[in-house]
């Protein structure tokens, strides 16, 4: 099993690494501003990393997804759970969200500078609207596929409704938060570059528009890895408390 | 009918300290298809005595699982009169707490539980101190030969150990009443027979009342102190009182009888 993981971290080096290869060649090829050789690239993302006031840029922006991810999660896991108990609630509630579902991330952008003057109240907003219908759907899966004989052992001993949540609800819907979450961050990185870029003074989408005033490519592209090198770390902290909470999960012996 | 059947009727119809007492009680569910509804149970009427273990015999679909939900206070009756230690199960949800344990036809373990915790549910459930719940988890557990599985998830545990694990987990809240709707059917033969020995062992060490539902009939002789068997919609067709004392003849006279009963309702459905 070790062999297989070191075999797969070796084959996506060797994908990054022919990526960066071929982005180096195109450098030779075309002027700085279009192509900026790699280590130019690189020296740049280190410059943000290790640069304090360039830093907090990035900072800030992985604190407006997780304020933005935790009010739509929040939310969503409370309308997922009303939707679930209720057909009522249900014919209420789905139609907005599909609706919501509709509307572009853009829109929503517009409509936050428009309606809000304070920026991290339009950014919350828009990483809120954005992610929300997607949140509640994933947790209402999650909830209605809870197994119906678990449910009735469970009642059988009688409990109170705060432990039926906590012993029975919120373990079956746990992987569907996880999966929620892990969708929702990918998304919710895209959105707040959008959000930032349109109506923010300060973040990552900010430092990319005035790259792309400044025309520098370089610049544009060490910003970029900042919210990708985010994203993937989020990413495996969000793996490595799944691989946590669902440990019980069996593993087939032909895995092993 | 036989001689000792009819007794046993007679007998049953007056139980002292009646646990469990269904009168005329009647069940219907909507057809899925809309069009009308269907009976599961037909105007039933039984006593179970406290100390008594029960067998309930039928064919699949006879209601025998419609009368458990009731009992289990899991549905409630249509009409008719179904009370449980003089309460009605579905009504007073919290009287029930801890008075009922119900081990299934499957094992039903929470898979993120370790077998302990499954069956420290219901005493986390009713309240039980961590360290006692744990205890007492942990001798259910013992009693039922999984020492040393205390920490090991359901999906690392046969299915015969599984089952002994929702046995335990339905002792351990110490109920007064334990149902059980056909919890040995998945089990191989040799595993059903040691937990049927076990299993009855159990309720008369520790003065259970037991329901047991299951579709065979040496089972269900096995198990009880009476054999109830019903047909389809759940009414009593035939019941037996089974001691200890009884000869071969007269069990095997009871066997042929339910057999009989049986062969009608089979009869029915052709």
């Amino acid at each position: 099993m070790k062999n297989t993981r070191t075999l797969r971290i070796l084959q996506a080096a060797v994908s990054m690494l022919a990526l960066a290869g071929a982005w180096q060649i195109l450098s030779y090829a075309f002027p700085p501003f279009l192509f900026p050789p790699v280590p130019a690239i690189i020296s740049r993302t280190i410059e943000i990393l290790i640069t304090g006031s360039l830093l907090s840029d990035v900072l800030l922006t992985a604190w407006r997804i997780f304020a933005g991810l935790f009010g739509a999660f929040t939310v969503g896991g409370f309308l997922a759970l009303v939707i679930g108990q209720s057909r009522t609630a249900e014919n209420f509630i789905t139609p907005v969200l599909t609706f919501f579902q509709g509307i572009p991330a853009l829109s929503w952008v517009v409509f936050a500078i428009i309606w809000f003057h304070g920026i991290e109240f339009r950014v919350w907003f828009i990483m809120l609207m954005t992610t929300l219908p997607a949140f509640t759907f994933q947790i209402l899966d999650a909830f209605r596929s809870m197994s119906k004989d678990l449910f009735e052992m469970t009642m059988s001993f009688r409990p109170s409704r705060t432990k039926l949540f906590r012993y029975l609800i919120v373990p079956t819907i746990l992987p569907g938060i996880l999966t929620a979450w892990k969708v929702n961050l990918c998304n919710a990185a895209r959105v707040v570059v959008v959000a930032e870029l349109v109506g923010a003074t300060g973040g990552v989408g900010y430092e990319l528009l005035k790259q792309q005033q400044l025309f520098d490519m370089a610049g544009a592209m060490a910003w970029t890895l900042q919210l990708v090198l985010f994203v993937l770390i989020a990413q495996q902290t969000i793996n490595a408390i799944e691989a946590w909470t669902l440990r019980y999960r069996a593993v087939s012996e032909r895995a092993m | 009918m036989s001689e000792l059947a009819a007794q046993t009727a007679e007998t049953t119809s007056t139980v002292r300290e009646p646990v469990i007492r269904f009168e005329e009680v009647t069940k219907t569910f909507d057809r899925p298809d809309g069009r009308g509804e269907f009976v599961a149970v037909d105007r039933l009427s039984f006593d179970i005595g406290k100390g008594e273990i029960v067998a309930v015999l039928g064919k699949t679909g006879c209601g025998k699982s419609t009368m458990f939900n009731i009992v289990a206070g899991l549905i409630e009756a249509t009409s008719g009169k179904a009370s449980v230690i003089g309460h009605n199960p579905f009504r007073e949800f919290a009287f029930f707490r801890g008075k009922i344990g119900i081990v299934f036809q499957g094992d039903r373990l929470m898979p993120w539980r370790s077998a302990l915790d499954n069956v420290r549910l219901g005493l986390q459930i009713l309240d039980c101190e961590a360290r006692e719940a744990e205890a007492k988890a942990g001798r259910w557990l013992e009693r039922l030969g999984l020492s040393g599985h205390e920490h090991d998830y359901p999906h690392a545990l046969s299915g015969g150990m599984r089952q002994r694990v929702s046995i335990a987990r339905a002792f351990a809240v110490d109920p007064e009443i334990l149902l059980c709707d056909e919890p040995f059917s998945a089990l191989d033969e040799m595993t059903a027979r040691d937990l049927r020995a076990e299993f009855v062992r159990l309720v008369r060490q520790n003065e259970k009342t037991a329901v047991f539902i299951t579709h065979q009939i040496n089972e269900a002789m096995e198990i009880g102190d009476r054999v109830m068997v019903f047909h389809r919609p759940a009414r009593i067709a035939y019941q037996a009182r089974l001691t200890r004392e009884m000869g071969a003849a007269d069990r095997e006279t009871v066997r042929s009888e339910i057999m009989q009963v049986l062969a009608i309702d089979r009869a029915d459905d052709a």
